[in-house]
């Protein structure tokens, strides 16, 4: 393994999932839930140096309140230490093993790798995200003839709450591509399912807004994928790999 | 059973901090309810935020779920956004671990930690569907019980509230579940045969069993048990060994950021530095401190079970602890240790001995230290028995300044009994002084004067005492603001006296003001405690109508025959020795602490069989506040200034 942060410490990229109640959890308290359980799994996180020490964890794009996710990204530079260091390749499998009874129900880590080579923040790589909206009882025939609606306008307006004003945005530069999917009778019988993928970076371009402009404000909204532009090819930060996404003890 | 989860879901979307509902904190307990389990609802009426944290609902909560025969849920206030929700939608209160209705609970127990928290709590019995007042229920719904701090004067709930629990928890949450389920309380008398096993409960106090006798203007005089079951003075629980209370063993930890949002180990319960003001030091003698070793492991097991990196060792006073150098030492060096821990102990005293303790376990981030020197002159301070002498202060600012701290905030109580301007100017001078210490090592510190109105509590020496009236302590508070106008480096910060008016009306009412109470609830006057939220027109509103007066109920001194609301509640305190030492107080007499000298016979240790659990039998270092120092000076001391520049 190589000296990635340039000061001899690793650094390990995990995907992770933000299922059931824990939606409910704003993005920052939700990194202070990890900040712990990377304490109480005894991985040997590296701290800044000064004053006021703080562990060096870097999170990628916010998820909004309420939404769900399997598709959550966390950098954490970790000490090389001798445990460390032995456990060479494995060192990602160690550290999944280590955190996973550290993890509030509903997280579960579904992806680590060390990082290779100088690599920047996951802020500023990842270009889209593809979400998942579940919307029970609505009927696809009209989901799918709004959709077409939407795609077919220069501009969809959406009002948001921002700071206690109501400022109107426009959905539709951010909005990539948009399909309806047929309810699925397994596991359960479920509604339509919309799949979207929205640019970052937009202000316009947000799953709760386009929850309303499709007529299903009541949507659960599950983020699937964060999508980067590497020289020309889309690749995810880390593949979750062939397992299912939502893992067990996720449900609600 | 009932989970109304999926009637909650739908709410969250719409409220602040949804996360507050949601339970499913590392801690929290899968409670297993069934036939043979009595089922408590533990609630904490105020905000997620400030109830959470509550160390005593969350002793209980885990010595409940150990029994076979009990389980234990939580709640807490939900906020305004969140009840208006739920109040639309037609959901109830629900607990945090199951989302059951409050009311399919057995018991639902209040902790009192604070009186402005009263209105929640009529609040809170009306949400989950309960007729508020006692009188009005009966055994189709749950027992509702209180305890905590504010128990000690009962009678301003005692018509909302069905038993009330005085002192410690640990030992009569068992027994009480063990009433509860040993009837059967069903049936139209089922609920007064409750009060009555209940009361013969020792530490427990039914209210409906005792009769008001009143004078002819209509007050309260005393109240005469109506049943033989029901005691004449209900004396408090004590536990004698914390040692065998090694509780929270698995401390909450919230998802959501919360106050004291921290490991927090108990080193000791009760005080005897016999503050006359306090009224946590008096209600919770004598002291027993936990063993230092026991004190090390549950540091150790918590922050490796918990992932926190701050652990506060709490008590009344935690550099009293005769293990702290021993237990700091501890905690800092604990072998295996991963990234920084910081240790805070609240209610720092005031010596250099302490700034060096805490120079010890604050080897990074010195930002701010505070102390309580509660009075601005030594008179002052002998009035109220907080013994610190001004050269310990100033040791202890200097100690603090040369050790790299900035800020320092120092904690005053105006309107304390026989208070003159001069007393009050006094914080002024302190304040100042400080600074000048400051600023002989930095060019730019902060002081901060923090400064509270003071409100007589129940069972203190205090308790007869006058409280000023929110005008008086404004212009106290102007004094202040005058005299450290333009001071560079002096800030002050003070309460709203208003709101201290009506915490003394609660702390100090009697059973009529339980009626002021409900109309302020149901004028919406929830969430007092509040600032942005409390009205005091509406407590006087409230008191106007039911023939009441601040004047009458706060701002009055009480004599010594008169009979006093909480006059059938004990906390082992004798009447006596709280009269001589209000007589002392007024003499400006100190007293030194009496776990290291002769008795005064309070009555605390006595009254139980129990004597103070200290492992030294040598005062602490330090020496200030009473224990072995010459009380008859302490007054202006020379304090030397250092050029700038120097001890750099």
């Amino acid at each position: 393994m190589t000296d990635q942060g340039g000061d001899g410490r690793l650094v390990l990229r995990l995907r992770y999932t933000k299922l059931g109640k824990l939606r409910w959890l704003s993005h920052r308290d939700l990194a202070r839930v990890l900040e712990r359980a990377l304490r109480r799994a005894r991985l040997p996180v590296a701290y800044s140096a000064g004053f006021s020490p703080h562990p060096l964890l870097s999170f990628g794009l916010a998820l909004p309140t309420g939404c769900e996710s399997t598709a959550e990204y966390l950098d954490v530079r970790l000490e090389p230490t001798p445990g460390l260091l032995e456990a060479g390749p494995a060192l990602p499998d160690l550290v999944r093993r280590e955190l996973g009874p550290a993890l509030p129900q509903g997280v579960a880590v579904l992806a680590a790798a060390v990082l290779e080579g100088s690599s920047r923040s996951l802020q500023q790589i990842v270009t889209a995200c593809e979400w998942q909206l579940l919307a029970p009882g609505a009927d696809p025939a009209a989901l799918r003839r709004r959709a077409a609606e939407l795609l077919d306008a220069e501009s969809v307006p959406v009002a948001r709450q921002r700071r206690g004003a109501l400022v109107e945005e426009d959905l539709r530069p951010g909005l990539l591509a948009l399909r309806v999917e047929d309810p699925q009778a397994d596991p359960e019988p479920s509604g339509p399912q919309v799949v979207a993928e929205l640019a970052t970076g937009v202000p316009g371009a947000r799953p709760d807004g386009l929850a309303r402009a499709l007529g299903i404000p009541g949507a659960l909204v599950r983020r699937t994928h964060q999508w980067t532009n590497v020289e020309g090819s889309r690749r995810e930060p880390l593949d979750a790999g062939p397992p299912a996404l939502v893992p067990e003890g996720a449900a609600r | 059973m009932e989970n109304l989860w999926p009637r909650i879901e739908p709410l969250l979307a719409q409220v602040e901090k949804p996360a507050r509902y949601i339970g499913g904190e590392l801690g929290a307990q899968e409670p297993c309810h069934g036939p043979g389990r009595v089922s408590w609802l533990l609630v904490y009426p105020d905000s997620y935020e400030i109830g959470l944290p509550n160390q005593g609902l969350q002793i209980l909560y885990e010595i409940l779920n150990e029994r076979p025969d009990a389980a234990a849920e939580r709640t807490y206030a939900p906020w305004v956004d969140m009840e208006a929700a739920m109040r639309a939608a037609g959901v109830p209160l629900f607990s945090l671990e199951t989302h059951r209705p409050a009311a399919a609970f057995d018991v639902i127990a209040f902790n009192l930690a604070a009186e402005l928290t009263y209105t929640n709590v009529l609040n809170l019995l009306d949400l989950a569907g309960l007729p508020v007042r006692s009188a009005a229920r009966d055994s189709s719904h749950p027992l509702v019980l209180a305890g905590g701090h504010c128990a000690f004067n009962p009678e301003p709930l005692a018509d909302f509230v069905d038993a009330f629990v005085l002192g410690d928890g640990e030992e009569v949450v068992g027994e009480l579940t063990e009433v509860l389920g040993g009837g059967d309380w069903t049936g139209p008398e089922g609920r007064h045969a409750l009060r009555l096993a209940l009361a013969q409960v020792p530490g427990v106090y039914v209210p409906a069993l005792y009769q008001p006798e009143l004078d002819p203007a209509g007050r309260p005089v005393s109240l005469r048990p109506r049943f033989p079951q029901a005691p004449e003075r209900v004396e408090k629980r004590t536990v004698a060994d914390l040692a065998a209370w090694p509780y929270p063993k698995r401390q909450l930890v919230p998802l959501i950021e919360v106050v004291h949002d921290r490991l927090n180990v108990e080193v000791f319960r009760g005080c005897t530095r016999g503050c006359r003001f306090c009224q946590a030091g008096m209600i919770t003698r004598p002291v027993r401190e936990r063993p230092a070793a026991q004190v090390a492991r549950m540091v150790r097991e918590g922050l490796a079970r918990t992932g926190y990196d701050e652990v506060a060792l709490t008590s009344l006073s935690t550099a009293d602890f005769s293990g702290i150098e021993e237990t700091v030492r501890a905690v800092m060096d604990a072998p295996g240790r991963l990234g920084p821990v910081a240790v805070s102990l609240p209610s720092l005293r005031v010596d250099a001995f302490t700034v060096g303790l805490a120079a010890q376990i604050q080897r990074t981030r010195r930002t701010g230290l505070t102390f309580a020197p509660e009075g601005g002159t030594w008179r002052m301070r002998r009035v109220i028995n907080k013994l610190i002498r001004e050269e310990d202060l100033y040791a202890a600012v200097e100690a603090a300044f040369a050790q790299g701290w900035r800020r320092v905030k120092l904690y005053f109580l105006i309107g304390l009994p026989t208070e003159t301007d001069e007393d009050v100017l006094g914080i002024a001078e302190l304040t100042k002084r400080c600074v000048a210490i400051g600023r002989a090592h930095h060019r730019s510190v902060t002081v901060t004067a923090s400064v509270g109105g003071f409100v007589p509590k129940p069972h203190t020496p205090f308790q007869w005492a006058r409280q000023d009236t929110p005008e008086e302590l404004r212009r106290k508070v102007g004094l202040l603001k005058d005299a450290l106008r333009g001071v560079r480096g002096a800030s002050l910060r003070w309460h709203d006296p208003a709101a201290s008016a009506v915490e003394g009306l609660l702390s100090r009412g009697d059973r009529r003001v339980g009626a002021v109470i409900e109309r302020v609830w149901r004028a919406g006057g929830t969430f007092q405690e509040w600032s942005e939220r409390f009205e005091l027109a509406r407590w006087e509103d409230a008191l106007a109508e039911e023939g009441l007066s601040l004047d009458e109920l706060v701002h009055r001194e009480r004599a010594e025959d008169e009979p006093l609301p909480w006059d059938h509640i004990s906390a082992g305190l004798h009447r006596d020795f709280l009269w001589q030492d209000w007589q002392d107080a007024l003499a400006e007499q100190g007293v030194e602490d009496c776990r290291w000298t002769p008795c005064y016979d309070c009555g605390a240790c006595t009254g139980f069989g129990l004597e103070h659990v200290v492992a030294s039998t040598t005062p602490p270092a330090g020496g200030s506040q009473g224990t072995g120092q010459d009380l008859a000076s302490g007054g202006r001391v020379p304090v030397r200034f250092l050029p700038v520049g120097a001890g750099r």
